[in-house]
């Protein structure tokens, strides 16, 4: 049995119907990460926004954009993440105020923001938008090794640099020594 | 819908907004610190969409994104560092109980 053009009830195609239910599924659970109380179910909303997202990029023809989202965010800054927060909350954390006293105004600030942003976008013209084409990963390669192979060096001299910062600051400090 | 370049970058434009509200409104460092990561995947999202709709970006999008990525996870290391040697001494991880500065 084949698989039908667009999806029998809706009648959009199944790409839309995909857009629609990961970027619900990202933004629901972006909106978790910022208001929920307790910050270990925040880390895991974050979780499942950064896969969201590499659903996205898969939908956008990125599938090594979207293998690397899911290796480096959920498999490395959210575990990260998690481990900072039970080195760090105190038992009856979630139990107190979880907003600073400003709220308000940082919601009304970010509301303005997203309207500025969809009017700025939707005002502009793009130019030439072609159909959406997907990303060959062989020519990612070469581009990236032979074009972008300074920008590579220092990214990994970062990392190192970062990796070295991080053991140090977050290294005991021996006080009676 | 998901043919256009707008529904993308107007995607992209709320999860920044979202990222940013939980950046001026949390109290918890670690908070803060997911809400910077949240804005950085909007700014990816952008970049992956321009590259998926204008041809003669397509790979160098991807190859950037990429490389925000590789930032992204620097500055989360060194910033989840930093927030536990702050906690080492304040024993809290509220932002604005830290006001060691201000007296």
């Amino acid at each position: 049995m084949a698989i039908p053009e667009t999806v029998p009830i809706l009648g959009m195609s199944w790409n839309d119907v995909l857009f629609l239910l990961l970027a619900g599924m990202m933004l629901g659970s972006a909106l978790l990460v910022v208001t929920l109380r307790d910050i270990i179910r925040c880390a895991i909303a974050l979780v499942a926004a950064f896969a969201a997202l590499a659903g996205i990029y898969v939908l956008l023809g990125a599938p090594l954009v979207a293998g690397a989202q899911v290796l480096v965010y959920i498999g490395a800054i959210a575990v990260l993440i998690l481990f900072a927060v039970m080195l760090t909350q105190a038992k009856n954390a979630p139990t107190r105020l979880v907003f600073q006293t400003q709220a308000l105004p940082a919601a009304v600030a970010a509301i303005v923001l997203a309207v500025i942003v969809a009017l700025s976008v939707t005002a502009t013209d793009w130019g030439e938008v072609g159909t959406r084409i997907a990303t060959a990963t062989d020519s990612l390669a070469r581009l990236l090794f032979n074009e972008y192979i300074l920008p590579f060096e220092v990214i990994s001299v970062l990392l190192l640099a970062a990796v070295i910062g991080g053991v140090f600051l977050a290294k005991r400090e021996d006080r009676d020594a | 819908m998901s043919q256009s370049l707008d529904a993308y970058l107007i995607l992209a434009g709320i999860l920044f907004a979202i990222g940013s509200f939980g950046f001026l409104a949390r109290r918890n460092a670690i908070s803060m610190l997911m809400s910077i990561e949240l804005m950085l995947n909007a700014v990816n999202l952008a970049i992956v969409a321009f590259g998926a709709f204008k041809p003669e970006l397509n790979v160098d999008a991807s190859v950037i994104a990429l490389m925000v990525m590789a930032v992204a996870a620097a500055e989360a290391t060194v910033g989840l560092a930093i927030v536990m040697a702050i906690y080492r001494n304040r024993r809290t991880p509220l932002v604005d109980e830290y006001d060691a500065m201000r007296q």
